[in-house]
């Protein structure tokens, strides 16, 4: 077991380290910040003592482990065209993107379980086929056409919910939210819609299958031969063991929803890490963009490496297979 | 040719074809889209790129049949009035073609790794099956987006071919994972069969076992696989596109035309953006059904319960 564990953090670390070399050669690629500190006219003196104090005469090798002790502490540099150290930028932008996140999984939870667990008690009626030919929809539509399609009807079309920004935020010991405020609530209701459609129909479909497993199964049948009502069993016994896999994934679909935060950001210019990170795309603002790739990638390998250790934990068949290898 | 029609008909896979509506309404409907991409400057009514006949007198004009609108342009006109129909045929082709291009590349990557890795085992297969989960731990969108986002930084007015070089290969390295990991797995098993054994046995190369024997036999279910992904591929495309990340400005696509429309949103010129999407909601679904199709038609377990 420690030995897979090892395994997996060793290969999280290998890709950690890819990520931090392509962020490397990305700052290589922006020029010489010697000249970009000290202007066109410094003398070879002065180039040269700042050469030496940036350590920009070490090798190669030197340079890129100089690199790295930085990234681990979290310092990237200032944005180039921000002219604000990149650190203070992705503390203040992370806030927003956690929120929507949040808001999205907590969507998806609360409407996409009820749907699941509807399509398979009621299975065949009319409303479930509604409920299956929507998840299909939510599937293969793609994330910013729906965005798009939620700003034509409810804010072109209605008026009635606004489209860009945060509106006002609340904040709570550095954190900023909006969820304290109309306006804050407002604002985040179509982007987080939008976000949770992909998991709330992924949501839906798993309950859905699980629900129809164990409610073929035997202890359902005798609580049923018990006399339970239909209410007790589909909720008491059968929801109750659906549940257990319908959290963890949504717990580890976490990451995702960020990744697919930077698609809704822009759509309804929420004011997220995604925004950030496409923002500096199109400015060539390659500080921000380094300190982007190596923190998106360190959140996805601490996600994956709690899934395996998840798994460890519940299928004791892996256990055994594992250690008999 | 009518006789192999007939012998078509009478098959498993036509009978089921023909007694599916969703099955033919999204070949039909798949099959329209690529005609009408493939011979746009033949199809469409106007030239979008041909500067001399844009008239920015004509611009923003409404669909005909909304007050204001001119029979001449069906679907009406953007900003810089280009024929909306004609810019959306123009802008499937490029969204096909793109598409198609990171598909065939993924198929070929993960065909060849697939293969190498349930052949020749070892090292190799350790080392490829690792590379696939750690390709498979970060979401395909994410991973496209941060290679073009990347792309995009390093050369920054790349030639065109370039900036579609970058976009392909952006879309094709999360895409290879699943025709390896499929390839591998029946070439795993078609190894251990007799015909491959009589093979070595009578020293045919390795390289030649791989893709005059073993290959037939696997590249089955790839096709299918293959179908899907160009509907994912379409749409990663144009999620590009529309983040501005995705292919040159001076060849729109259906993405670069939804990011174009999003700035008129506002101020009531729907058309601009609504047709472009529609378009692409259409394209991408239509594939994706005959994809769903294909899968249950050519898979016998399926069949045999019917």
């Amino acid at each position: 077991m420690i030995a897979f564990i090892a395994q997996r953090i060793l290969q999280g670390l290998f890709v950690l380290l890819v990520v931090a070399l392509v962020s490397f050669v990305l700052f290589q690629y922006v020029g010489d910040p010697v000249l970009f500190i000290l202007g066109q006219d410094a003398t070879q003196d002065q180039v040269d003592l700042l050469r030496r104090e940036l350590g920009l005469d070490s090798p190669v090798v030197v340079q890129f482990v100089h690199f790295l002790g930085n990234a681990v502490q979290g310092e990237f540099g200032m944005s180039l065209r921000q002219q604000i150290s990149v650190s203070t930028l992705i503390a203040e932008r992370l806030p927003a993107t956690l929120e929507l996140a949040f808001v999205a999984a907590v969507i998806a939870l609360v409407i996409g379980i009820p749907m699941g667990v509807y399509a398979a008690i009621r299975r065949g009626s009319a409303l479930a086929q509604v409920f299956m030919a929507i998840s299909l929809l939510g599937v293969s539509l793609p994330t910013f056409l729906i965005g798009i399609f939620f700003i034509l009807i409810f804010s072109v079309g209605l008026g009635v919910l606004p489209s860009f920004g945060r509106g006002e935020v609340v904040s709570v010991g550095g954190f900023t939210t909006g969820l304290f405020s109309w306006a804050g609530i407002r604002h985040l209701i179509l982007p987080a819609l939008t976000l949770a459609i992909f998991q709330l129909t992924l949501i839906m479909r798993l309950v859905r299958t699980e629900m129809l497993e164990v409610l073929r199964t035997d202890y359902i049948r005798f609580a049923r031969a018990r006399g339970l009502s239909a209410r007790a069993i589909n909720f008491g016994h059968a929801l109750k063991n659906t549940l257990v896999p319908v959290i963890t994934i949504t717990g580890l679909q976490l990451g995702g929803l960020i990744a697919f935060a930077i698609i809704t950001e822009t759509v309804f210019q929420w004011p997220g890490m995604g925004l950030l990170f496409i923002q500096a795309v199109n400015f060539a603002d390659i500080p921000v963009m380094a300190a982007y790739l190596c923190l998106i990638s360190l959140i996805f390998v601490l996600i994956n490496l709690l899934v395996d250790l998840l798994y460890f934990a519940v299928d004791p068949r892996l256990r055994v297979r594992l250690s008999s290898t | 040719m009518i006789h192999r029609i007939h012998q078509w008909r009478d098959s498993d896979v036509g009978a089921s074809f023909l007694a599916s509506p969703v099955a033919w309404v999204s070949f039909l409907v798949t099959f329209a889209c690529v005609f009408g991409a493939a011979f746009s400057p033949w199809v469409a009514p106007h030239n979008p790129f041909d500067l001399a006949t844009l008239d920015l007198s004509d611009a923003r004009l409404p669909p005909t049949w909304i007050e204001g609108g001119r029979a001449a342009y069906l679907l009406g006109t953007d900003d810089q009035g280009r024929d909306m129909l004609s810019a959306i045929l123009y802008g499937m082709r490029i969204s096909l073609a793109v598409g198609f291009a990171s598909v065939l590349l993924s198929v070929v990557i993960g065909v060849v790794m697939g293969l190498l890795a349930g052949y020749m085992g070892g090292w190799l297969d350790v080392f490829f099956m690792r590379l696939c989960d750690v390709m498979l731990s970060f979401p395909a969108i994410l991973i496209a987006l941060l290679i073009a986002g990347v792309g995009r930084a390093l050369f920054p007015d790349a030639h065109e071919s370039l900036a579609f070089g970058v976009l392909v290969i952006s879309i094709t390295l999360p895409g290879w994972v699943q025709y390896a990991r499929t390839v591998r797995a029946s070439t795993l098993v078609e190894s251990r069969k007799e015909y491959v054994m009589a093979a070595q046995v009578i020293g045919v190369a390795s390289h030649r076992i791989m893709f005059r024997h073993v290959l037939p036999n696997v590249v089955g279910p790839i096709l299918v696989l293959a179908t899907i992904h160009v509907a994912t591929a379409i749409i990663t495309e144009a999620t590009l596109s529309f983040l501005g990340v995705g292919v040159p400005p001076t060849s729109p696509s259906l993405g670069t035309l939804i990011r174009i429309g999003n700035d008129y949103l506002f101020s009531g010129e729907w058309w601009i953006i609504v047709f472009p999407g529609l378009a692409l909601i259409v394209l991408a679904v239509a594939v994706n059904l005959l994809g769903d199709w294909m899968r249950d038609a050519f898979n016998p377990r399926l069949r045999s319960g019917r």
